[in-house]
């Protein structure tokens, strides 16, 4: 059941909001949209779930277009967090669910289950107005999930939200995994993507920069992170050759370095110097990533 | 179950349940209850009133002449003879024991003629209704003076003998007019038909736009339309409004049916009567539902293609108006078209399809209108609905997406470039 995209294609007049963007995304995986803010992503969902229609390229989930047949087997979480303030969260669900092919007895079974899980099971008699807003946001992803989708997009899952849910939600989301759903969901939030996703996109003004596998992807960057805390002056690492970025702070610093070889010559030239507290190699951050990236195409 | 029924059934059941229809609708069957009492309401408060006039008759018997003649016309003014002088009686006026004073005098010629004094501004219906009395029993004793019999007199005063007649030129060429009868009948019906027309179209086009906004105001449109077609929805949606309005309007239809049943002997002769609704022709109740239908299709695809255009609830009112204008259009025509239907205005209007329901509906009611004009005119409406309903369904499925606060005609363009490919 992959989820193909070629060469897809939108346009609003004579603005492109997505670029010519081919992906493969793999079953029962979890699945990273990255990008800042209007590169592209909801376009991109809006246009897998059939919203809207790609100006060009093809979409096919499992070699078929995306329609309202299909509608029971997917779960949407939109990022503008909507539901029917007047109703109640079981009237409410009831019908969305209704609306995905459940039956009303399904609903409410699965329902207490997941207000269960979330820790607010007396919510069900509740009205949506009546709620925070981090409790609404665990309606709506309820109401995302509740048919057991096979495919599950999420658009900004976790914005919003205190740690707690966050944690919450995201252990929900890898137990879907587990149970078999396929899931895209995209975020401007490095740490999230690095900690659930083993498959990744970034977007930058509708174009994909970086994508495939997290792995892959940090390898071949090559770059690595190089921290080093000691008790004399490391202004002079700037000038070593292959040392891109220092960034100072009130400890020591941390630098990026181009392969592992400028890390070895760095180790070497602080030999002699004094007392070295920590010295560590690290594997480069996702946000280094991007900031690379994204920054590479504004350049 | 079918997705176009679970949206469908939600819009109705949300609806019916909703605080605002149960008051408005028990509200309007009040309305209707005291309608038809309306006879009795009438004479609770007509029983205390009788117009008491003070007479001063200086003639004989002209008192009791009129008193006659106020009471078989079932009048509510009663003379009562006043004895003492005119300026007690007045006094007696101020003091409200009477309405006025009536002083009745014979001149040189035997003629009676009167003066009606009272301290009220309403009185000229008092005393028109005296001078008509009084110009009778007049003209009844200049008659019989000049030597005139009774016989005679009663040939004058019977009313004459005339009748009309159709002429008739074998096949309908649209411009006949229907007997008197059938007339007074579908004149009652056509107004019935326009003002409930006129009533669901404001407030059921209204609610439906209001509906739609109301889930893109909330934001819950993009989970909707991610589950079901957006046209479906919206088809599902005009249809729910109308099961909801059929209902209100069912209940009012047969809750005034029983009134009517009930009250039907103090009814008859009234107002009832008066609307002709008896005398109706079963084509004419036919066509009346056919319209209301078409009527109501039309306009409500109109609301919901706007309805999708806003986004927040307080610009619903902005761009319905178009819509309410169109309504009104439609109503001051056809109702200009009851005193006369032949002209050309309601002829052109009722092929106009925002007119058509009114108009058409008007002349068929009223005059014999050839059936391929008729079925042209249904013909004409049912492709605009088709057309309202395509251009609808795809601004709708841009529209829902469509977020902002200008409501304009830009919006519907871009509402249509968003569902297309470019």
């Amino acid at each position: 059941m992959t989820l193909k995209l070629d060469n897809v294609t939108k346009k609003f007049g004579s603005f492109a909001a997505v670029d010519q963007l081919s992906l493969e995304i793999p079953d029962q995986q979890i699945f990273g949209f990255l990008g800042a803010n209007g590169a592209g992503k909801t376009t991109t969902f809006r246009m897998i779930l059939g919203l809207i229609d790609q100006t060009s390229g093809s979409i096919l989930w499992n070699g078929e277009k995306i329609d309202y047949s299909k509608s029971d087997m997917i779960g949407y979480l939109p990022e503008e967090r909507g539901l029917y303030p007047k109703l109640k969260v079981r009237d409410q669900l009831i019908y969305l669910g209704k609306l995905r092919g459940m039956k009303k007895q399904e609903v409410i079974t699965e329902l207490n289950g997941w207000l269960e899980r979330f820790k607010v099971p007396d919510y069900l008699d509740k009205k949506i107005e009546e709620l925070s807003k981090g409790n609404q946001q665990k309606i709506q992803f309820i109401s995302a999930v509740i048919h057991k989708p096979k495919l599950l997009i999420l658009d900004e899952p976790f914005s919003g939200l205190d740690p707690l849910n966050v944690e919450m939600l995201k252990q929900a989301v890898v137990d879907l995994k587990k149970q078999g759903t396929s899931i895209v969901f995209s975020s401007h939030r490095m740490e999230h993507v690095e900690e659930l996703c083993e498959y990744l996109c970034i977007l930058q003004n509708g174009k994909p920069v970086v994508q495939g596998g997290l792995k892959e992807i940090k390898r071949s960057f090559g770059k690595k992170n190089v921290i080093i805390h000691a008790d004399f002056d490391l202004d002079f690492i700037q000038n070593i050759s292959g040392v891109v970025r220092v960034k100072n702070y009130q400890d020591g610093i941390t630098c990026q370095v181009e392969s592992e070889e400028v890390a070895g010559r760095l180790f070497e030239s602080l030999q002699g110097k004094g007392f070295v507290r920590r010295f560590e190699l690290e594997e480069p951050s996702l946000n280094d990533i991007f900031i690379e990236k994204a920054g590479e195409s504004y350049e | 179950m079918n997705k176009f029924l679970i949206v469908l059934l939600h819009t109705y059941l949300s609806r019916i349940k909703s605080k605002s229809f149960v008051i408005t609708t028990a509200i309007f069957l009040v309305f209707i209850i005291a309608l038809a009492n309306i006879q009795s309401i009438m004479e609770l408060f007509d029983n205390e009133e009788t117009d008491r006039i003070a007479v001063i008759d200086e003639t004989e018997g002209i008192t009791e002449q009129i008193n006659n003649q106020l009471s078989s016309n079932e009048s509510s003014i009663v003379l009562e003879e006043f004895n003492g002088t005119k300026e007690e009686a007045e006094e007696a006026v101020l003091e409200e024991e009477f309405q006025g004073v009536l002083t009745v005098s014979e001149n040189e010629e035997n003629l009676p003629e009167a003066v009606y004094s009272s301290n009220a501004q309403t009185s000229t219906r008092i005393d028109g209704q005296l001078r008509m009395q009084l110009q009778q029993i007049k003209e009844a004793i200049a008659l019989n003076q000049a030597g005139i019999d009774a016989g005679i007199m009663e040939d004058i005063y019977a009313p004459v003998n005339f009748e009309t007649e159709m002429i008739s030129s074998g096949e309908g060429t649209g411009g006949e007019i229907k007997t008197e009868e059938e007339l007074s009948g579908a004149r009652g019906l056509v107004y019935v038909m326009l003002f409930l027309l006129y009533f669901a179209v404001i407030t059921y086009g209204n609610m439906i736009a209001m509906d739609i906004a109301n889930e893109k105001s909330s934001r819950v449109m993009e989970i909707l339309i991610s589950s079901s077609s957006p046209v479906s929805q919206m088809f599902a949606k005009i249809l729910g409004i109308a099961l909801l309005g059929l209902t209100q309007v069912g209940l009012f239809i047969v809750v005034g049916y029983f009134m009517i049943q009930t009250k039907k002997d103090e009814l008859v002769g009234g107002f009832f009567e008066y609307f002709g609704l008896a005398d109706a022709s079963l084509a004419t109740f036919i066509y009346a539902i056919v319209f209301f239908l078409l009527g109501y299709l039309l306009y409500a695809t109109l609301s919901a293609m706007l309805g999708s255009l806003v986004s927040r609830m307080e610009d619903v009112q902005q761009l319905m108006m178009p819509v309410i204008l169109l309504i009104v259009a439609a109503f001051m025509v056809a109702m200009i078209g009851l005193n006369m239907p032949e002209s050309s205005l309601i002829t052109i209007t009722s092929f106009i399809p925002f007119f058509t329901p009114m108009s058409m509906f008007l002349r068929v009611g009223m005059l014999e209108v050839p059936f391929w004009e008729v079925g042209l005119s249904i013909v004409i409406m049912i492709a605009t609905i088709l057309i309202l309903a395509f251009i609808g369904a795809r601004v709708y499925r841009g529209g829902v997406l469509m977020y902002g606060t200008s409501t304009s005609l830009k919006d519907f363009k871009k509402a249509l470039q968003l569902s297309k490919k470019e």
